[in-house]
């Protein structure tokens, strides 16, 4: 396994590598530069050439990306234009906000989807499982930032239960109390469509074990229906559930850049959009190359787990 | 089974369930502002952003600043000044006995720090930069410390905005103990002499200033304020109606009206010196005759842009100066009235026989207001007149790289906003024959009349106000009846407090005073 572990992570950095050239190439193909955007309206010609040369942005391309990737191996990823502080304090900050919210979305859709997978399929056709399957697919079909901004409204605005947005208290607070608080509402709206899809997939694998025969044998055999489900058949969907997981790991933390805006929520999904929109090319740089490492990371999870589950992978 | 998961999904709830205070409520004097987004810096010098001078304005003085409630300057840390006849010497008297906040003293050494660590590329503090609007004080040739109180500075020509430049941002005094002790790091660690002192910035959630009780002129009431960066406007609502803001800025206008029908807010509205315009390419055919250019102005119906689009949170524009340089206003100019007949027949005068027109849009930007949906209006006023208006829209920095290097071979029709502080930037960097753009300047239409050429030369090299403003009046004159662009809307700044804030006033410079405001409760 240890092996394994090391191949897929040596396998990553050509991968990391190519990204950092495709951003960089990227950003400098989009028309308009940081100096336009930093001036404005002021943005003369000369202005603008004399901005560039203080952000160092006069070299040619090869040449600031080698200053960059340099950089990078001394652990430096350089300094935000727009924000003026070192990108890695800001990548890190943001980041760490983002993995708390998309952490708890995710725990959150795990077990909410897992459950409501397993009654429905264990009450096929019954009232419940109606109820669930109903209540799934509104909950996949909504915009999430629609159902953010209605959550505020009613719990924010009118019932002032919770707070309308932020990551702490802007005054007292700061402890794990005032955290989840804050949490609450933008982890909820952001783990509902995952639920779903984890709870119509769960549904599904479930519905595909309880046929097989063994599981009819396991009755047979006179086993009480909770271990029957919980013990041999839902043991058996997981194999096939686990890796969607990792998967929705993935787009929770790409769905996070819409709950962190309408809860102005301090996370890097927010903080790449305002990057591009300002032409940050180091900022935006620094933001995906974290973001992409932690897919990797996430992805090799995933399939660890699925490996230690499943014998016939090992 | 199902106790254990009943027990854990109860523990989860008490878990984020709130406790039985809820922290909506702002503490009494403390004062919570709603920001438009995280400031880039708080070195005066680094940034560019009205969003960061809300906060710089309160924390440092300048030489000079603002009276209340115009866009005339009165002494601040300079307690008066001396202009020579040639306009090119100003000598300042500063004020006794001001510390900057770490302690140290304000005299004429960090005056001249401060300008020449901006200016001079080869100061030792320079590399604590890039200081993009340092082209403000560009007309600075030297400047000294005669004692130490006294600071003299020498243009290289007569500059007469230099005054109102000392009152913006750019010319807000630092505390040269601080940047040196500081560095690059100095915006995260500011020291000025203003009335509350930078205590705290939490990267992406908040900055805190506190009370300065030294400040020399006259400590606030407030203990403390907080800025809180919320970039989108709804929660940026949401969280003012949830009682988590005292203050928020730029209100949208469709919640204008719900603000103003609840007695727990007021409302807060000031026109500032802010102008929203068409540049016209006025090197082609059509915009290349003034007939072609008038109907234009004619054939846009501005009231109903700004009533309708706009819901009241702009005037519309009469002409290319706004009305808040009151001083420098000419009061006698009527907007174009809205009369499509007339553009008919000036549009034939001109020989227009509906050849396509490109117009430039933005998806937004600085000052821009709602520029799809007015592009938009505009684009159906112009059809109604026969004009065959084509629009390309364009994200903000990629607008403004199409239309700052000139309209020619491009587009026929612009939109722009600006906002400034002085009634000589606008006309100056964009409607003079040396400001076309291969000249460096913003004249992206290619306007060019000698006689304003002149008016707007003399204007800078005139000392006296009232002077002054007789030229600025004549220019607008002629610029109108020329029409260079559309004028199209004044916008007014607006502001939402609980009612519970009290002595708040928007100003006109859009800059956000906080030295008198009272919370006590």
């Amino acid at each position: 396994m240890g092996a394994y572990i090391a191949k897929r992570l040596l396998a990553a950095i050509p991968v990391l590598f190519g990204l950092t050239i495709i951003v960089f190439l990227i950003m400098a193909m989009i028309p308009g530069d940081p100096a336009t955007a930093i001036l404005g309206s002021y943005a003369t010609p000369e202005n603008v050439a004399k901005l560039n040369k203080d952000l160092g942005l006069d070299k040619t391309l090869f040449e600031q990306y080698v200053i960059w990737i340099g950089n990078l191996f001394k652990g430096d990823l350089g300094r935000s234009y727009t924000l003026n502080r070192p990108v890695l304090d800001e990548v890190l900050e943001r980041f760490t906000a983002t993995l708390i919210l998309a952490g708890t979305a995710l725990l959150l859709c795990s077990i909410l989807g897992l459950l409501a997978g397993v009654v429905s399929a264990v009450r096929q056709y019954g009232l419940a499982d109606k109820a669930i399957t109903l209540l799934v697919l509104v909950g996949i079909s909504r915009p999430s930032f629609w159902l953010g901004l209605l959550l505020i409204l009613i719990f924010a605005v009118n019932l002032r239960l919770f707070p309308a947005s932020g990551m702490y208290a802007i005054y007292g607070g700061g402890d794990l109390k005032d955290l989840l608080h804050h949490l609450a509402l933008p982890a909820f709206t952001l783990s509902v469509v995952a639920t779903g899809v984890i709870a119509r997939l769960t549904r599904t694998a479930m519905l595909e074990v309880l046929r097989q025969d063994y599981i009819r044998t396991a009755r047979a055999k006179g086993l009480s229906e909770r271990k029957v489900i919980y013990k041999h058949a839902f043991k058996s969907a997981l194999v096939s559930i686990v890796p969607v997981i990792g998967i929705q790991a993935g787009f929770v933390i790409g769905g996070a850049v819409y709950i962190e805006t309408v809860f102005q929520w301090p996370g890097i999904g927010s903080m790449l959009v305002k990057a591009i929109s300002t032409r940050d090319l180091l900022l935006v740089q620094g933001g995906v190359l974290v973001v992409a490492s932690a897919y990797v990371l996430f992805n090799l999870a995933a399939d660890v787990v699925q490996t230690m589950l499943d014998p016939r992978l090992r | 089974m199902k106790r254990y998961l009943a027990a854990a999904l109860a523990s989860a709830f008490l878990a984020f369930a709130p406790g039985s205070e809820v922290e909506a409520q702002t503490p009494p004097n403390v004062l919570i502002v709603g920001q438009i987004a995280e400031p880039k810096s708080l070195d005066p010098h680094a940034i560019t952003a009205v969003n960061d001078f809300r906060i710089l304005m309160n924390v440092y003085d300048g030489l000079v600043r603002y009276k209340d409630g115009t866009l005339e300057v009165e002494p601040a840390l300079a307690e008066s000044w001396t202009i020579s006849d040639d306009g090119k010497t100003y000598t300042f008297k500063l004020r006794d006995g001001v510390t900057f906040h770490d302690g140290s003293a304000f005299n004429a050494e960090s005056v001249v720090f401060h300008f020449k660590r901006m200016l001079d590329e080869e100061h030792p503090y320079h590399e604590t930069g890039p200081f993009p609007l340092s082209f403000f004080f560009s007309s600075v040739e030297d400047l000294k410390a005669d004692d130490e109180h006294t600071v003299t500075f020498t243009l290289n020509a007569p500059y007469a905005p230099f005054l109102s430049n000392l009152a913006y941002p750019t010319g807000l005094i630092v505390s040269p103990e601080a940047v040196k002790q500081h560095g690059k790091e100095f915006g995260r660690n500011p020291s000025g002499t203003g009335a509350y002192k930078f205590a705290e910035w939490e990267a992406n959630a908040k900055v805190v200033a506190v009370k300065n009780n030294d400040y020399w002129d006259g400590a606030p009431d407030l203990e403390a304020v907080i800025y809180r960066p919320i970039t989108d406007a709804n929660t940026r609502i949401a969280e003012m109606l949830s009682g988590g803001l005292d203050i928020m800025v730029e209100v949208p206008p469709d919640s204008l009206q719900q603000f103003k029908s609840d007695a727990s807010f007021a409302v807060h509205e000031q026109a500032g010196p802010h102008v929203w315009f068409l540049i016209l390419n006025a090197k082609e055919a059509p915009f290349n005759n003034k007939a072609a250019r008038q109907a234009a102005n004619y054939a846009i119906d501005k009231t109903a842009l700004v009533e309708n689009i706009l819901q009241g949170t702009a005037d519309v524009a009469a002409g290319p100066t706004p009305p808040a340089f009151a001083w420098a206003y000419n009061e006698g100019l009527e907007p174009y009235p809205y009369d499509p007949e007339k553009a008919r027949a000036l549009l034939k005068e001109a020989g227009y026989n509906g050849e396509e027109l490109t117009f430039y849009i933005t998806e937004g930007g600085s000052g821009m207001l709602d520029p799809i949906a007015m592009g938009t209006a505009i684009q159906a006023d112009l059809q109604a007149v026969g004009m065959n208006v084509k629009i390309e829209t364009y994200e903000w920095n990629t607008f403004l790289g199409k239309v700052n290097p000139g309209l020619e071979g491009k587009a026929a029709m612009a939109e722009m906003a600006w906002m400034t502080n002085d009634p000589d930037t606008l006309p100056f960097l964009a409607l003079r024959t040396e400001a076309f753009p291969d000249k460096g300047g913003f004249n992206s239409g290619y306007y060019s009349n000698p006689k304003v050429d002149e008016l707007l030369e003399k204007a800078r090299q005139v000392t006296d106000q009232a002077e002054r403003a007789k030229l600025y009046q004549e220019m607008q004159e002629i610029v109108q009846e020329d029409a260079p662009w559309v004028f199209v809307a004044n916008w007014k700044q607006n502001a939402v407090t609980k009612a519970s804030v009290e002595d708040f006033k928007l100003q006109p410079s859009f800059f956000l005073m906080l030295q008198d405001v009272k919370k006590p409760q």
